[in-house]
């Protein structure tokens, strides 16, 4: 879009605005652009989101971008893979790293999670 | 200053990487000390002193003080190894910097994951556990010895923003860039994934305590003319700042990135103050990380270097919290280990120089057009906001083209960036999350269904995550065998021990030179000559990086750099023995049994008397101060008079002075008072001194000077060389 400078003409909402009116608009206007970000946000998660978890779940790199793969391929991401792993540790009674090495054989994770596999309450 | 012997260890950083535990979490600010007395001065806009530092150059003038300014130093690094960066951030510390910002290799933005062991980088580093491991490891070590805790910061960008966040949170990293707007104007990155990633992002940086820069200020360095972008900054300021606030990052951690944009010969002061003054009037609640200008940057250092000093004066007269640097050379190469040294000092020095000048010049914010421009600014980032709103928010106008427009909002020339909602690296990786969402993970954003396992806290399922329990992180060490650290050190490993060496401008053993010269010529002969003179020389891969007109036909300064192909062995070097200085109650007890007397004189059509001045002056701990008599015949003093005064008076020694050094006159004059000295038949029991900044010793002896005295001498030293001559002579 091509316009030429209307400053003075755009501006007349806001020629009557003492200074802190001024201040304040600009910030309300910068919650009200950003508020529904933060929302769309609250409900979603990404790939690099889920890794990160894993990370701090004490997944390696390579360990975690398999699992979060494999997450993504069989539908269940939005659980969180976090999630996948407790339930892998809670059903087979393992311990933590053993439910990560575990999960980062596909084969192992795909039967558990594919759909109608044992561990996939996708809802 | 406590004396170095070892130089950093390498390869003993490296070892037991795997064990390594940073110290501490988050960032350090300094110390600003309201008012405090450093040498002879009263400065009220300075922090702790080190306790090991480097000062300016002139410091040496000035009892050797190096005053810290308040705000934190910031120099970037960026070779593409790590390894030799440690040395770079060793010589930055100690000459001032506390904010070690390290670059990511090209690419690193498009990585989807963590990078692990040490591959080489393009124009930065891959950013990796291990060498941030290294790093922070090898600046526990610099901080200790500087005495003042140093910044470690790099970049939670990309396609693995909460990934390396996490990362940083586990290695002690202490601040970090984070701006989703930055993946996605200039990285083309998805804009739906980038504010997803950021919330996550940001949330666990908010639980390291790291500090946050945000990404605004690369919009001055993409649009045409920078300082139309202006109202665009404030929106794109404002975005990150209300995001960050959002997700938990304290606001004393949320940095604002801003360049002045302007640089000379525009009137760029005059032009960037009323735009650092809107920002922070309405950011005061924040923090400033005030930048320098790189958009008109050229090859030049001396107008980088310029321009720099008065973006610096910008940060004085308004505030910076963190004053970051810019090398003068980065308009030409990667930029090389002298050039972050003087842009630190650069700093440094423009900031001791302006210390507590605003108590004496203030912006006169009354000031009818300076107001107007500030509120303008203001009202032109509002209506740009406004408008955003209106086209259906932050995504929307961002398809649109309203970023990096070079029009001044509301003026629009159509060329802004677009980038498409539902396009971009990353596109259709955003999953919603379900009823049974969880994450059982400390420092996670949004919906996190912990009701469903009765958990007050998500990590306590899994005994604490890595944030609470470091020994579940699993630390990798190498992946490639045919690109990592060791190679390199390998490759490089004869430099470190001590015997040869070459010269260095970003790695060990580059053997980079830099030549400058003037040719007679314009300015296309004269880079062809200068190419030819470099081969002449033997430098290899001989490149041009500046050139200067300094007359269309009259001649051409031209600076080119190239590789040397010889080694150099050291312990061959010959070096000056250190002067033998004898303690002060010894000076003064050997005069006093023996009285010596000398005279003394500026030779040469010569008017500079500072030097000779701080020799003997008793006030300036000149040799008066021993008990020496000194007759001080001026300036301009014919040699003659000098030899005539000497048998005169029955002293013993004389000593010259001379600054004035064009086709070596100065050596030419001591030559004479030698052979005056011969001719008169007193040049056996008069001891001839000749001092002054362009003195060498050796030469100075050779033209039948007893002894030359050169730049930064002391009078002690001459004291002593006067008895111990007279001693040996006798």
């Amino acid at each position: 879009m091509k316009r030429h400078d209307d400053f003075n003409e755009r501006r007349s909402s806001l020629i009557n605005l003492t200074d802190e009116e001024l201040h304040n608009r600009f910030w309300q206007l910068s919650q009200q652009l950003v508020d529904p970000m933060i929302e769309l946000a609250r409900q979603h998660t990404t790939p690099s989101i889920e890794r990160s978890v894993l990370l701090r779940m004490g997944a390696s790199s390579i360990e975690a971008s398999s699992i979060v793969g494999y997450a993504i391929a069989n539908g269940v991401i939005g659980s969180g893979v976090g999630h996948c792993l407790i339930k892998v540790m809670n059903y087979y009674r393992l311990s933590l790293r053993e439910t990560i090495e575990k999960c980062a054989d596909e084969s192992f994770f795909t039967l558990n999670f594919k759909s109608g596999g044992v561990l996939n309450e996708n809802v | 200053m406590k004396t170095f012997d070892h130089k950093l260890d390498i390869e003993k950083i490296l070892e037991n990487l795997e064990d390594y535990v940073p110290r501490r979490r988050g960032w350090i600010w300094r110390k600003h000390v309201e008012h405090q007395k450093i040498g002879k001065f009263e400065y009220f806009d300075t922090s702790e002193n080190l306790m090991t530092s480097v000062g300016l150059p002139a410091s040496h003038a000035f009892d050797a003080i190096d005053p810290q300014p308040k705000a934190i130093i910031t120099t970037e690094i960026a070779s593409g190894r790590f390894e030799d960066d440690i040395r770079r951030m060793r010589m930055a510390a100690i000459h001032g910097a506390d904010h070690m910002m390290v670059i990511r290799t090209a690419g690193q933005s498009h990585f989807d994951g963590l990078i692990e062991g040490t591959p080489q980088g393009v124009g930065g580093i891959p950013i990796t556990r291990k060498q941030v491991r290294a790093q922070r490891k090898a600046l526990d070590i610099i901080e200790d010895e500087v005495g003042r805790p140093i910044n470690y910061h790099s970049y939670v960008s990309g396609v693995a923003g909460p990934e390396i966040a996490t990362m940083f949170v586990e290695e002690g990293v202490n601040g970090a860039h984070q701006d989703p707007q930055y993946n996605i104007l200039y990285r083309n990155i998805n804009m739906v994934r980038s504010f997803v990633d950021a919330a996550e992002s940001k949330t666990i940086m908010a639980y390291g305590n790291l500090a946050q820069i945000d990404g605004a200020h690369n919009a001055n360095a993409t649009a045409v003319e920078a300082w139309k972008v202006t109202p665009e900054l404030l929106v794109q300021h404002a975005i990150n700042t209300a995001f960050s606030i959002a997700c938990g990052i304290d606001e004393k951690n949320i940095c604002l990135s801003t360049v002045p944009p302007t640089a000379p010969p525009a009137p760029s002061v005059r032009m960037d103050l009323p735009y650092a003054i809107a920002l922070r009037e309405l950011f005061s609640h924040v923090k400033m990380r005030a930048q320098m200008n790189t958009k008109y940057m050229e090859s030049s250092t001396r107008e980088a270097t310029v321009t720099h000093t008065l973006n610096l004066l910008i940060s004085q007269l308004t505030s910076a919290d963190i004053q970051s640097t810019i090398t003068p050379d980065e308009g030409r190469n990667v930029p090389w280990h002298i050039y972050n040294i003087e842009a630190i000092d650069t700093a440094k020095q423009v900031f001791a120089g302006l210390d507590g000048i605003n108590q004496y010049i203030k912006i006169d914010r009354t000031n009818q057009k300076l107001s107007k421009e500030i509120r303008e600014l203001k009202e032109r980032a509002i209506l740009m906001m406004e408008e955003m709103i209106e086209v259906g928010g932050y995504f929307e106008a961002v398809s649109q083209g309203f970023f990096v427009d070079s029009g001044f909002y509301p003026q629009r020339n159509g060329d802004g960036i677009a980038r498409k909602i539902d396009g971009g690296i990353g596109a259709d990786t955003v999953y919603p999350r379900n009823c049974d969402y969880f994450a059982p993970v400390t420092a996670h954003f949004g919906l996190n269904h912990t009701n469903q396992y009765d958990l007050n806290k998500p990590s306590s399922i899994i005994s604490g995550c890595t944030f609470e329990d470091r020994d579940k992180i699993i630390y990798i060490d190498e992946l490639d065998d045919s690109d990592n650290v060791y190679l390199r050190l390998k490759e490089t490993e004869v430099y470190r021990l001590g015997g040869i060496v070459k010269p260095e401008m970003e790695w060990q053993g580059d053997g980079v030179v830099l030549l400058t010269m003037f040719f007679p010529l314009s300015s296309d002969l004269a880079k062809a000559a200068a190419l030819q003179c470099a081969k002449q020389m033997n430098l290899q891969e001989v490149e041009v990086i500046h050139v200067e007109v300094m007359h269309p036909v009259e001649g051409t300064r031209v600076e080119v750099k190239g590789k040397v192909p010889f080694d150099i062995d050291v312990r061959t070097l010959k070096t000056e023995p250190k002067p033998e200085i004898l303690e002060e109650e010894v000076l003064k007890e050997e005069v006093r049994l023996r009285p010596y007397k000398i005279v003394s004189g500026t030779v040469g059509e010569d008017e500079h008397s500072v030097g000779l001045r701080e020799i003997i002056d008793i006030k300036h701990g000149g040799i008066e101060k021993f008990g020496f008599e000194c007759i001080y015949l001026g300036t301009s003093v014919a040699l003659s008079k000098l030899v005539d005064a000497a048998i005169e008076t029955s002293s013993e020694a004389i000593l010259i002075s001379t600054i004035i050094s064009h086709d070596d006159v100065h050596y030419k004059n001591m030559r004479k008072l030698h052979d005056i000295c011969v001719e008169k038949g007193v040049r056996d029991r008069l001891i001839l001194i000749a001092g002054g900044t362009q003195v060498t010793p050796e030469i100075a002896r050779v033209n039948g000077m007893d002894e030359g005295f050169g730049r930064k001498t002391k009078g002690q030293q001459v004291a002593t060389f006067l008895v111990k001559h007279r001693k040996e002579v006798k």
